[in-house]
């Protein structure tokens, strides 16, 4: 295999495909779509955070864990900056991370739920992680934690969490 | 170099960065104390349904409350982060929820209700859920960028309370005989706190004009068209002619909110810079 010589950069991100998030330990914070940038100065790495939820308590040990994970492989000065704007979407997760959470048995986000309008979630079809059954159902928006939802499979009728949509 | 301040170090670095405007100092004081309200207002109701926690009716709902009280907390810290900046004062976000009074609490009068029976604190959070989610709607298009900012944050997880709160004025206005009687005596309880909401102070009628925000006028018209539709379906009347309360936004606050402040502030009023 021919390795290039990846720049520094490049070797951020793929110590960052490392850093996992607490709550989901099979996605990492680039799957999550939470790291936004990646700038280097001489010696100074900054990275660029934006929560998924706004009360989202993980936010503080994925700054923590990314600052010192980089310090472990050998920079020597890592700053975290968090930013709001443009808010988190469920768009920047990536396709491995869906993959990774539907084997992991949580639904992948699949679709808008709608304006507020349509309430009793009549428009979405989650289908089971479990037995890929699309005869689902929601039991509530707010689930295990901010960015997931409880449903049910009618026909394995396992309760499993479902990645909620956020657009 | 030492550390200055009490503060972990790791803590105060995950700060917001949001850039501080450059306003002439009337302006900047004005988004100041705008900012604060929204702040406290959030703080508040975040606080009565965080006080369900282990208490709800079923599980399910136990944990919805506990989320939403998340969502609006985590929306207080940016506002109360955003308006620690503004202020340049070195006061921080903990600074401004526990060491200030109830009169310096800028929040309505209807966040501070007591929670009563699930059917109350559904009415409550359905009466406050259309006007949050209209003003952060229209706040995501403020000539302030930190407000915007916020306001875009939280409209996305606003959509998903007001569709709470809706569905279960709706399930329990059309449910049974005793859940119905229930509902209609929280519209008794809460619809005259609502007014308040749209009620513009000096200060929200100086930052209309500046152009940082939207008429409340165009708000109160969603708002009165969602709450029309949603108790139709509920099978709910729309009050009329009812005497609006008012004072909350002005710092004159029922008996409930120093009860509250004292619960919520009781640790840093006791053991001053207390952390963990
Ligand atoms: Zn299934």
């Amino acid at each position: 295999m021919v390795k290039t010589k990846a720049t520094d950069i490049e070797k951020v991100w793929e110590y960052l495909e490392e850093v996992t998030d607490p709550e989901i330990p099979v996605l990492s914070v680039v799957d999550l779509g939470v790291v936004r940038d990646v700038q280097i100065e001489g010696e100074q790495v900054q990275v660029t955070i934006t929560p998924t939820y706004s009360g989202c308590p993980a936010m503080n040990t994925i700054a923590t864990d990314i600052k010192l994970k980089l310090l472990s492989e050998g920079f020597a000065k890592v700053s975290i900056d968090l930013k709001l704007s443009p808010a988190w979407t469920t768009n920047w997760l990536s396709e491995a991370g869906k993959a990774k959470l539907e084997a992991y048995g949580i639904a992948p986000p699949v679709e808008p739920e709608g304006d507020i309008h349509a309430l009793f979630g009549r428009n979405t079809t989650v289908r089971c992680p479990l037995c890929q059954s699309e005869n689902t159902r929601l039991i509530s928006q707010f689930g295990s934690t901010a960015c997931k939802a409880f449903y049910q499979c009618n026909e394995c009728l396992e309760p499993f969490d479902y990645f909620k949509c956020l657009k | 170099m030492p550390e200055h301040g009490h503060k972990t170090p790791h803590l105060q670095e995950h700060l917001l960065n949001i850039p501080v405007p450059d306003y002439a100092p009337e302006l900047r004081q004005l988004v100041f104390d705008y900012t604060l309200q929204l702040a406290d207002t959030s703080l508040i109701l975040g606080h009565r349904l965080s006080e369900w926690c282990g208490h709800g009716p079923i599980l399910e709902q136990d944990l919805a409350m506990a989320n939403i009280a998340l969502d609006l907390i985590g929306e207080t810290r940016s506002l109360y982060q955003y308006a620690a900046t503004l202020e340049g004062k070195g006061r921080t976000e903990d600074d401004l929820a526990y060491l200030r009074s109830a009169v310096e609490y800028k929040n309505p009068l209807l966040v501070e209700q007591p929670n009563g029976d699930f059917g109350d604190t559904v009415m409550r959070q359905f009466l406050f859920d259309g006007f949050h989610y209209f003003l952060l709607k229209a706040l995501k298009h403020s000539s302030d960028q930190g407000l915007s900012a916020i306001a875009a944050k939280s409209f996305k997880e606003a959509s998903y309370h007001i569709k709470w709160s809706s569905e279960w004025v709706i399930r329990l206005g059309d449910g049974t005989e005793e859940s119905k009687h229930r509902m209609e005596k929280a519209v008794g309880n809460l619809w005259m706190y609502s007014g308040e909401l749209f009620m513009m102070t000096d200060t929200e009628k100086q930052l209309l004009e500046a152009g940082i925000l939207p008429d409340y006028t165009s708000i109160k018209q969603q708002w009165d068209e969602h709450v029309a539709k949603v108790f139709s379906e509920a099978t709910l009347e729309v009050p009329q002619q009812v005497y609006m309360q008012q004072g909350g936004k002005m710092g004159k606050h029922s008996e409930h909110l120093g009860y509250i402040l004292t619960e919520l502030q009781y640790l840093q009023r006791t053991y001053p810079g207390l952390e963990w």
